[in-house]
């Protein structure tokens, strides 16, 4: 692998609280590679949303970072000062949210917030940003693009405001977009469309992206790499084929189970039994180790490590090792 | 009242649980409520404790006037704890049977308007259709008009109606009903909209189906439900009721001064602010403040016990 | 755009007719408008004339349009009290209450909006801390009493400011009598203004600062920092702007309260302004006057609220086309 783009070693975010400190993550470690489409994959409250808001900085108090180190190519970031900080979001790291409905500012045009993302990180005139901003937006798709810059957000559908948030997070060229559940919100039928414009322009770009969701199918079909969280912790992190073919974290091969095939097309879709413990209920040992029908004596005494299973796949299981892979 | 019982053992649940503990838990509901105890309490044993009873003429001795706190009359050699007015009366005690009388006119008047407002509420939201509108209407009219201006006008009217040899008599009688009635709006409000969700459930349903009477259905079953949100507004609409109470007598269309409220007070002692008698005016106003400031803190502590959510 | 306009005028003229009725009905039934006109002597057979040729005894609904008539021109009888015109009373002392309402109207927006955003952005302050609790006290203090105190304190006391009255005045050409131009006049302003508007800055600063920390954690504010837009961008350029849609529904409002509640700072200050006048008809059961003063505080309430919707129209662009009111 060559020099990552973003490295992330050991992060622990913790969330005080009145019944003492929760932690939504901890021990995160990955990297991303520059043009690299990296899969994170968990239940809600994994962490998923909190790596990402930890990596752009912007963990909402009085949640904190109280562990590890986020690198961006080579510069430390997590360390940063505030203002610093400001000028590495949206200029070197894209941000896409899940609910394009509630991402605009109801009362301000699209021209006039994408003119402001780029005048705040490139030097250019308001004549050349709204060039600049009526091109983004005839790349992402918008129809007629130099008239409808002037409409407001409500003037646009679901499908169609994902496509300027989306320009707006590629509005000054960052080197990584972190697109957190960027279709959960859509219709189903635009679905599809927003993940390969996404990816599309991504690559076009060579911006790396960090691709948040719980779909384990967008994954499949958009991530180089994919990571699985569970409980704040990784579980499973490799490449995408081999992670779906030769899941080794019984947590995955459940992920996995959640995927429509076609050649499964008569299998009823396997669920996971349980639920994913609450922060302040993380079982001793392995946190999956209650839901896991393969647990053994360990599982609930020892946390298990992440540990490399094959090239370039790790996974924090005891069974890793002797767990013939199953077929996913 | 059997089936009333379960209702009453909920109340009680919740009383001794989380909303008792939220207010162990609350430093500003503590001091607040022990404030607000011992004014009402000092209020309603005034002709116990009070040292003098300022409205006695026997009692008063002119010489006694304008005594500064704490300092021997030069005359008469009496000390009083705050002070006399310009007629020798006890400022202390005076101000025991003011805030008799601005608590009395508060809490009345919040009565009033409680009883007003839940009925129309109750009504409106029952009944819905024509009813509703036209109480909701006016709701919303007066709603829009400061409380204070609706009072104003009723008072007014009062003042009117009332010939004028008995306008001192009824004084303190049409001050509740003004504060009443520009203060029902909120209940009602509230009152209706719990109402409607109410009706729309099951068991109201099946009351109706067997035949029960609307009144029946509406004080067993939905009064019970809605008495939490009433509460915190009743509370809130007592602190607001003294000061309305206080400012109109401020604004000589209260008490009459033969029977002065804390307000009342306040206007006599305003008079002597030039002359350099200042605890004819303070002392007064510290209390009323006290009590506005307690019984409004309590009313909002009371509302994030109730429903934590509404904060 | 035009029919909203045209239904909202309609509504107001609806509501203006139905004060009217109050009005009309306070100054018909309440005190015998004869028995102010003429002295002890005149003989029931005079009255009965009078009341003839004043058309008291014809039909309610004829009396009715005749009063609507009537105030439409200004014209509300005589002052039982000061036997003057009312228009004549109430517009001589309009002045006085507009300058006022004016200058604390404006005070109380300037700080109460200044003091909200400051206590939503430095929540966790001691100076935020400190204003909202002074706020608190200030909400429960009743104004008669703030007033009162600050004589106390600044003309007793200090002696820096008057205590009473509007000091020296200018009548300018057109027939308004100001004081903001002279020394003495604008002196004496400072305390009733003051006193009148800090229970609306109070009210304001809490409203704004409710909303302020509601906008705050909006997906579009946590877009717009992902962004790396500055914070001064994020804060004034889209959070206040949208705190300020709801803030100038109440503030609009609050502004008619100003002049009612100019009632209670007239009497403790001795101004000379239509409250005074209102109070003093109260005392005397001087019923022209009331049902005058009714109808002009109605007439000016629904005026602002009709300024506050077509506002509120201006700063929302989503209510342009789709009205109804339902934001969100």
């Amino acid at each position: 692998m060559t020099t990552p783009l973003l490295s992330v070693r050991d992060l622990v975010v913790e969330f005080p609280s009145r019944r003492g400190t929760l932690r939504a993550l901890d021990g995160v470690s990955f990297d991303i590679a520059p043009g690299e489409v990296l899969g994170m994959v968990g239940e809600s409250g994994a962490g998923k949303s909190i790596t990402g808001a930890a990596i752009i900085g912007l963990i909402e108090p009085p949640g904190r970072i109280a562990g590890g180190e986020v690198w961006l190519d080579g510069t430390r970031i997590d360390t940063l000062a505030p203002e610093a900080m400001r000028r590495v979001r949206g200029k070197r790291i894209g941000m896409v949210f899940q609910d394009p409905l509630t991402s605009l500012n109801p009362l301000y045009t699209i021209a006039r917030q994408l003119t402001e993302t780029i005048r705040t990180h490139l030097d250019l005139s308001e004549k050349d940003a709204r060039l600049r901003a009526v091109a983004l937006l005839d790349r992402v798709g918008i129809p007629a693009a130099a008239r409808r810059i002037d409409d407001y957000p409500h003037h646009f559908s679901g499908g169609m405001r994902q496509r300027v948030v989306i320009a707006l997070a590629l509005a000054a060229e960052p080197e990584l977009v972190i697109a957190d559940e960027p279709t959960t919100a859509l219709d189903v039928s635009v679905q599809a469309q927003i993940i390969d414009l996404l990816k599309e322009i991504c690559a076009e770009r060579g911006a790396a992206v960090m691709l948040i969701t719980h779909d384990m199918g967008v994954i499949a079909e958009t991530a180089d790499r994919v990571a699985v969280l569970y409980a704040g912790r990784m579980a499973e992190l490799g490449p995408v084929r081999d992670v779906i073919l030769h899941a080794h974290h019984p947590y995955t091969r459940g992920l996995m189970g959640s995927i429509p095939t076609l050649d499964h097309a008569a299998d009823r879709l396997v669920q996971i039994p349980g639920a994913m413990p609450r922060l302040d209920a993380i079982p001793q040992g392995c946190a999956f180790n209650p839901r896991c029908t393969q647990a053994i004596a360990r599982c609930r005494v020892e946390r298990p490590a992440l540990r490399p299973v094959a090239p370039n796949h790790a996974a924090a299981c005891w069974l890793a090792d002797d767990a013939e892979p199953a077929h996913g | 009242m059997a089936d009333t019982k379960p209702q009453r053992r909920v109340f009680f649940r919740i009383w001794d649980s989380d909303v008792a503990a939220s207010f162990r838990r609350s430093p500003v509901a503590i001091v607040s409520g022990v404030v607000a105890l011992v004014i009402v309490l000092a209020a309603l044993l005034a002709p116990w404790i009070a040292p003098t009873n300022p409205y006695d003429p026997s009692s008063l001795n002119l010489m006694d006037g304008f005594t500064p706190p704490m300092e021997p009359n030069a005359f008469t050699g009496n000390t009083y704890l705050m002070g006399t007015d310009n007629q020798g009366r006890d400022v202390f005690s005076t101000i025991l049977y003011g805030a008799r009388i601005s608590l009395f006119v508060g809490v009345s008047a919040v009565l009033l308007a409680m009883a007003l407002g839940i009925s129309a509420g109750l009504v409106a939201g029952y009944r819905g259709g024509w009813v509703d509108a036209v109480l909701m209407r006016v709701a919303d009219v007066q709603l829009s008009f400061p409380s204070i201006l609706i009072a104003l006008l009723i008072f007014g009217v009062a003042r009117g109606i009332i010939p004028p040899t008995q306008r001192e008599a009824m004084a303190i009688w049409v001050l509740i009903v003004a504060i009443g009635l520009s203060d029902w709006v909120q209940f009602a409000r509230v009152v209706r909209g719990a109402t409607m969700v109410e009706k729309g459930k099951e068991y109201v349903q099946a009351a109706r189906v067997i035949g029960v009477s609307p009144l029946r259905i509406l004080i067993r079953h939905i009064l019970p439900n809605v008495m939490g949100p009433v509460l915190v507004i009743a509370t809130i609409s007592v602190a607001l009721a003294i000061i309305a109470e206080a400012t109109l007598s401020f604004l000589g269309v209260g008490v009459p001064p033969t029977q002065p409220s804390l307000g009342t007070l306040i206007r006599i002692g305003q008079q002597f602010l030039f002359s350099g008698e200042w605890w004819i005016l303070l002392f007064p106003a510290l209390t009323l403040l006290a009590l506005a400031l307690s019984v409004n803190m309590l009313g909002d502590w009371l509302r994030d016990a109730l429903n934590p959510r509404l904060r | 755009m035009l029919a909203y306009i045209i239904r909202r005028v309609v509504q107001s003229v609806l509501v203006m007719l139905a004060v009217a009725l109050v009005a009309f009905a306070l100054f018909r039934y309440v005190g015998d408008p004869i028995y102010a006109m003429v002295g002890q002597e005149t003989s029931l057979e005079d009255r009965a004339a009078l009341r003839d040729a004043l058309g008291l005894n014809d039909p309610f609904v004829v009396q009715f349009i005749r009063f609507v008539g009537n105030a439409v021109q200004g014209e509300f009888g005589i002052s039982y009290r000061l036997q003057q015109p009312v228009m004549e009373l109430i517009l001589s002392r309009l002045p006085a209450t507009l300058e006022l309402a004016l200058v604390s109207g404006v005070v109380a927006f300037v700080f109460g909006v200044a003091a909200g955003v400051y206590t939503a952005l430095r929540r966790r302050g001691a100076i935020s801390t400190a204003i909202m609790t002074v706020s608190l006290i200030g909400v429960s203090l009743p104004t008669f009493l703030i007033g009162v105190l600050l004589i106390w304190l600044f003309a007793v006391e200090l002696q820096w400011l008057p205590s009473f009255g509007r000091g020296e005045t200018v009548v300018l050409p057109w027939g308004w009598e100001t004081g903001f131009l002279t020394p003495s006049g604008q002196m004496s302003l400072i305390l009733p203004a003051i006193t009148l508007g800090l229970y609306q800055m109070t009210l304001i600063m809490r409203l704004v600062r409710a909303e302020m920390l509601e906008v705050l954690r909006t997906d579009y504010i946590k877009f717009a920092r992902a962004r790396g837009l500055s914070n001064r961008a994020v804060h004034f350029g889209h959070a206040l702007k949208n705190t300020m849609v709801p803030v100038i529904t109440i503030t609009g409002l609050q502004l008619g309260s100003i002049i009612a509640f100019a009632i209670i700072t007239e009497t403790v200050f001795q101004w000379p302004g239509v409250g005074a006048l209102f109070i003093n008809s109260v005392r005397a059961v001087d019923v022209p006057v009331m049902s005058a003063y009714l109808v002009l505080i109605a007439l000016i309430f629904v005026i602002i609220n009709l300024i506050v919707d077509l506002l509120y129209y201006a700063v929302d662009p989503r209510l342009r086309i789709e009205r109804g009111g339902v934001r969100h």
